[in-house]
């Protein structure tokens, strides 16, 4: 995709906005230049990055978390047929639940705080990277394993010049997958026991306060937040990840 | 020199597929194994680097049994053997690396490695220095297997394990390989042995032919073919003698 046509669709996209609040005419749809101006104010007071700022540390250290664990875990039980074969039926029933539903029992456990919030987004991201890790290294050729070893490989090398590599596009792709998920449930989260967050912050301005053009510019910044999130994941996979690209 | 000294290999409780099977290679010979699909050619390949380990009997090399891959064992594959995420340049390097990685230790790298050697100067030799840089998904495959062979010369083995290695390969390029290899064998004074189901490549490849059946193989039959590895031995009589036997041989079998 060309940067050109990423920017025409923005402008085509506020424009649309703004159409459709020139013909509602409510304030429940401001136009996207009122909240442009709520949201420089929001931000200039502080209020607005701060909240950003929790949201976004919340979801890195779950993402992070979620890579340091699954995903050697997810190699392992890739390369072991037996640990698989013992651990996939779990794996098999606990990976398609939606995990916000498990919001309620996680705030019941962890409490309030970042805690909750950042053990639910791990959930997410834990189980797709493991499944995807898991049958990417289940996925190397046997061949490709033998022509190591004929070279000297042990076990530790296999690891890091196979299997290490291996997954790295495997939790690039997880991460790509599931990155939105991620976003939208830190907003359900945030909703619950907290003050601090763009999931509190959208909720307050538009439920408690009935500051529309604020809970805009909170919706603005989260699906700024996820979008940026999905631009990084991209920018890595074609910096770490490569030889996917070169044809 | 290779020395099986009464081998028995089974997977699982089926027929063996060598049953005390004795048979021996000298250093600087170059054989080819050859047989229908099933006959075990590749499990023997597989047990001579290293890989696999007999379920009776021993495999000596150079007097020593042989217990996991040895260092001065070269293996080249069909496919699949390079690393899709690597270049060419560190695809060859990598069993260098793995020295590296692991240091001398005799085990998985020789006792007296030095980390010397130039995989610049293989790739050059091999005509892949223009694609250095590129991935194997990028390169053709008779690249593919160039890269492959450079990546086993440059570690210096004495002993070359071949498992069909050009059978992917279109007529010309497979021929550009097969001289290849036999001018690198006659040049690095190799042990060479390659597995071929192509009753063509056997003759041209092996001096010396192990013809293998379906299992079990309990006696080796070999046949000698010295003017293989001469320089135009496609065109001489000997060359279609030798095809005519073989093929012969095999529809016994």
């Amino acid at each position: 995709m060309k940067r050109r046509d990423l920017l025409l669709a923005v402008i085509a996209l506020l424009m649309l906005w703004q159409v459709a609040a020139m013909l509602l005419r409510q304030p429940i749809l401001p136009s996207p230049i009122a909240v442009a101006g709520v949201f420089w104010r929001e931000l200039s007071s502080g209020e607005l990055g701060e909240h950003f700022l929790v949201s976004l540390w919340r979801v890195l250290a779950s993402t992070f978390l979620a890579i340091l664990i699954a995903a050697p875990l997810g190699v392992i039980l890739g390369q072991s047929q037996r640990l698989n074969n013992l651990l996939s039926p779990v794996i098999y029933l606990t990976y398609p639940i939606p995990k916000v539903v498990l919001v309620p029992i996680v705030l019941l456990f962890f409490g309030i705080g970042d805690l909750p919030k950042i053990v639910i987004i791990f959930l997410i991201l834990f189980f797709q990277i493991l499944v995807l890790v898991r049958d990417q290294a289940a996925a190397i050729r046997p061949e490709l394993i033998q022509s190591v070893r004929s070279l000297g490989a042990g076990r530790r090398a296999l690891f890091r010049y196979v299997y290490l590599p291996a997954s790295v596009p495997a939790v690039l792709t997880a991460l790509r997958l599931s990155v939105g998920t991620a976003v939208a449930v830190l907003y359900v989260a945030e909703l619950f026991a907290t003050q601090r967050g763009l999931g509190y912050y959208i909720y307050y301005s538009g439920s408690t306060l009935f500051d529309y053009a604020a809970m805009y510019a909170g919706i603005v910044a989260l699906s700024m937040m996820g979008l940026g999130l999905y631009f990084i994941v991209d920018w890595l996979e074609r910096r770490i990840a490569p030889w996917q690209f070169a044809r | 020199m290779i020395q099986l000294d009464h081998l028995t290999y089974n997977y699982g409780q089926g027929i063996p597929i060598f049953q005390d099977f004795s048979w021996e290679a000298h250093d600087g010979e170059a054989w080819a194994i050859l047989g229908p699909s099933g006959c075990g050619k590749t499990t023997l390949l597989y047990l001579l680097a290293g890989l696999r380990a007999p379920t009776a009997g021993k495999i000596l090399i150079d007097g020593q049994p042989l217990e996991r891959p040895r260092p001065h064992t070269g293996l080249i594959l069909q496919d699949y053997g390079l690393l899709p995420w690597a270049t060419v340049l560190q695809n060859a390097a990598l069993g260098l690396r793995m020295r590296t990685f692991y240091g001398p230790d005799g085990k998985h790298a020789p006792k007296d490695f030095q980390p010397t050697e130039n995989v610049n100067t293989w790739l050059e030799r091999l005509g892949l220095t223009a694609q250095a840089d590129k991935y194997p998904g990028q390169i053709s495959g008779g690249q593919r297997q160039r890269t492959a062979i450079a990546r086993t010369l440059v570690l210096e083995p004495d002993l070359l394990l071949m498992d069909e290695p050009f059978s992917s390969l279109d007529a010309p390029t497979r021929e550009d390989l097969q001289n290849l290899t036999l001018e690198l064998w006659a040049e690095q004074k190799l042990t060479l042995i390659v597995v071929t189901h192509a009753i063509e490549e056997a003759a041209i490849l092996g001096q010396k032919i192990l013809l293998l059946a379906p299992p079990p193989n309990t006696h080796p039959l070999v046949i000698e073919n010295p003017e293989a590895c001469t320089p135009l031995f496609r065109e001489m009589p000997e060359y279609l003698d030798i095809c005519r036997e073989l093929r012969r041989r095999m529809e016994i079998g």
